[in-house]
């Protein structure tokens, strides 16, 4: 069965160009260079029709990047992107439009990805009357449903973005998305910006959603309890690497790469009071210059002389599972 | 601990903003007391007023917001008639805050050095080279390393995380008796955050530095708090020791914010959610302010309940509270 979403390979630069007078400098004979941040490192991804895929990691872990790729909004430096087991970079015309359309986004702020100066029946509208989802005569039918099944009231569509509070705004965002019948969301930190209340109610339209339009969702996060409760499957990320994959039952229960299990014991729970916190050491390094070998091997306890040499690969270690450690590959299994 | 005088006591404050559109009541009677080293947690989502509070305590609400009633004492001493020259005595020296956001704190043109120095030098009576020693020291106690190189260094040329730990230090430097941290980890990743909250409990216990953590997250105040004060609309609805309050909410507010955090849920299923949203606090109609999302509310909500204490520890401000029953998932 060929996965609905499948990246090989894939990567992305960011290049800080020379400005005029480094340009000169390098005329001069300077030592300067340009400088590269690989923000996402050869990752493979697969997300099959109707899993709900969580992707974690700290910020600068290239998670954004690599969900931005999978939605088609960035192109990647190299490697692929697989809708249905055609390539993005090939596909051309209406073909390439229906792709296009299939993968949507959700994003964190939608108060700056919502233009505030149109009113809400254009946002939700204007693609579907574009692509020729609804015609000129039943869009405003079409727009009231929209708005209805993620439960805003239609009397509202008159109104502007900034009439609504956070919670409906992201409501809007979710409803500009799904109008033009798509098959998958990437949702980008999608909660993150608010209340524990509100959260809650996104959270619950998200999975409602899921059912009722048979989505597969990419939910980028970095809230692991976020993660642990709507997630079939979670990808940790690390300096824009994949560090582990794993069923999120498995991985919440015996975390396989050491950052993963790092992370995992951070999060702050409920069920866990005046507890004396122990936290991992040190801070993300720049992705500018980053560590040798494992990316994390500065910060592991359990880092040896490979990790500073070698990178580790992903490597399957049960059915379903794989981790980039080499502590997987030591004879003697690791101690904690 | 009850004979003692409190380091902070807080009775009855109002701060009421009066704009165009009305009085804005966003602290409404509040309550609360915080002994040395103590660690409180003020919980509340946005616009319940939990900063306001933590502002006016250190006397920075500025107009069209005022303190209207109600009394501020820090170690005994008012501070809500206190004079401006005495409040600057006391910010930064007896009371320090971190903000959400360091650079609030950290002026982006000056060094790390010259702002820690400042801050010394402005309560105490030091030299330049006594001063930045301990600074030094400072910085080497929130878990910076190299921190002679880091003195040296413009806040942008730091982290975030790294950012957060200088405006700690800075609060910490001149050993304050109350700090109010404004959500000072939501901002920052969740090992940072772990770091953090870390340095601050640890510098908490060895100075005996009373904390008023404010947050909308349970669980950050569940691992670190010893009491918590939930806040609805600028109001204390509920406080008590942290485990009571966690394991046994009697306001159906508090027990709403628990049951809606994922890990209380089964996987996958739907998260039990408050419906409707914070009320706007403009001229906000008498009453439980919470009636509206409350499936508790009745007839009798439309007063304004009285503060009571159902037991020993515990306030409470509501009709109709959650019995054990309710409780059950």
């Amino acid at each position: 069965m060929t996965a609905m979403i499948e990246t090989h390979d894939l990567s992305k630069d960011f290049v800080k160009k020379l400005d005029f007078a480094g340009k000169i400098a390098t005329h001069l004979g300077a030592d300067l260079h340009e400088q590269v941040v690989r923000a996402v490192d050869r990752v493979h991804l697969g997300v099959e029709k109707g899993e709900v895929v969580g992707l974690v990691g700290e910020s600068g872990c290239g998670k954004s990047t690599l969900g931005r790729m999978v939605a088609g909004i960035l192109a990647p430096t190299s490697g692929h992107v697989f809708f249905n087991g055609e390539d993005y970079a090939e596909l051309s015309g209406p073909q390439a439009r229906r792709a296009q359309l299939a993968v949507q986004m959700i994003f964190q702020d939608p108060y700056a990805s919502l233009n505030p100066r149109h009113r809400v029946e254009t946002i939700v509208g204007e693609a579907p009357l574009v692509h020729g989802l609804a015609s000129k005569s039943g869009l405003a039918d079409y727009v009231d449903d929209i708005l209805k099944r993620v439960g805003l009231d239609p009397e509202c569509k008159r109104r502007y973005p900034h009439q609504f509070s956070g919670g409906q705004r992201q409501r809007l965002g979710i409803a500009r998305a799904l109008a033009v019948k798509p098959d998958f969301l990437v949702c980008d930190e999608a909660i993150a910006a608010l209340d524990v209340s509100i959260q809650a109610q996104v959270l619950n339209l998200f999975m409602d959603l899921r059912e009722e339009f048979d989505l597969t969702y990419l939910f980028i996060s970095h809230d692991l309890s976020v993660v642990e409760h709507i997630s079939d499957r979670v990808v940790i990320m690390y300096l824009g690497r994949v560090v582990e994959v794993a069923p999120t039952e498995v991985l919440f229960e015996q975390p396989n790469h050491p950052y993963a299990a790092a992370l995992l014991a951070e999060i702050p729970r409920l069920d866990q009071r005046k507890r004396q916190f122990k936290p991992i050491e040190g801070e993300i390094p720049s992705p500018i210059h980053p560590p040798s070998g494992c990316h994390f091997h500065p910060r592991c306890p359990h880092a040896f002389a490979r990790c500073q040499s070698e990178v580790p690969a992903l490597q399957k270690i049960a059915p379903g599972r794989y981790a980039a450690c080499h502590l997987n590959d030591e004879p003697t299994p690791k101690n904690e | 601990m009850t004979d003692q005088v409190p380091t902070l006591e807080v009775v009855d404050l109002a701060t009421h903003f009066f704009t165009k559109a009305g009085i804005v009541k966003a602290v409404d009677g509040v309550s609360f007391s915080v002994g040395a080293g103590e660690v409180v947690g003020l919980v509340g989502e946005s616009g319940s007023g939990k900063t306001v509070t933590g502002f006016s305590i250190v006397g920075l609400v500025d107009p069209p917001g005022k303190v209207v009633s109600g009394s501020i004492r820090l170690k005994g001493e008012d501070l809500v008639h206190a004079n401006a020259e005495r409040l600057r005595e006391i910010r930064g020296n007896q009371v320090a805050m971190i903000f959400q956001d360091p650079m609030m704190t950290l002026n982006p043109v000056l060094r790390i050095d010259t702002q820690m120095i400042e801050a010394v030098r402005a309560h105490r009576e030091l030299n330049r080279a006594a001063a930045r020693e301990v600074a030094r020291n400072a910085l080497g106690q929130v878990g910076i390393p190299s921190p002679n190189e880091r003195l040296k260094a413009y806040p942008h040329q730091l982290s975030g995380g790294m950012r957060q730990r200088v405006a700690i230090a800075i609060a910490f430097v001149n050993k304050p008796d109350l700090i109010i941290a404004d959500e000072p980890t939501t901002a920052l990743d969740v090992t940072i955050q772990a770091q953090i909250i870390h340095e601050a409990q640890t510098l908490c216990r060895q100075t005996g530095t009373a904390l008023i953590w404010i947050t909308h997250d349970l669980a950050v105040v569940a691992g670190l708090a010893d009491r918590i004060c939930v806040m609805y609309a600028g109001r204390i609805v509920e406080a008590g020791p942290s485990d009571d309050v966690l394991d046994r909410p009697m306001h159906p507010y508090t027990a709403g914010l628990i049951g809606s955090v994922p890990t209380h849920n089964k996987r996958g299923e739907r998260l039990r959610q408050i419906p409707g949203m914070t009320p706007s606090l403009l001229n906000l109609p008498p009453g439980c302010a919470f009636r509206s999302r409350c499936a508790n509310a009745q007839s009798n909500c439309q007063q304004t309940p009285d503060e009571t204490t159902p037991f020993d520890g515990r306030r409470l401000r509501c009709h109709h509270p959650m019995t054990a029953i309710e409780r059950q998932p």
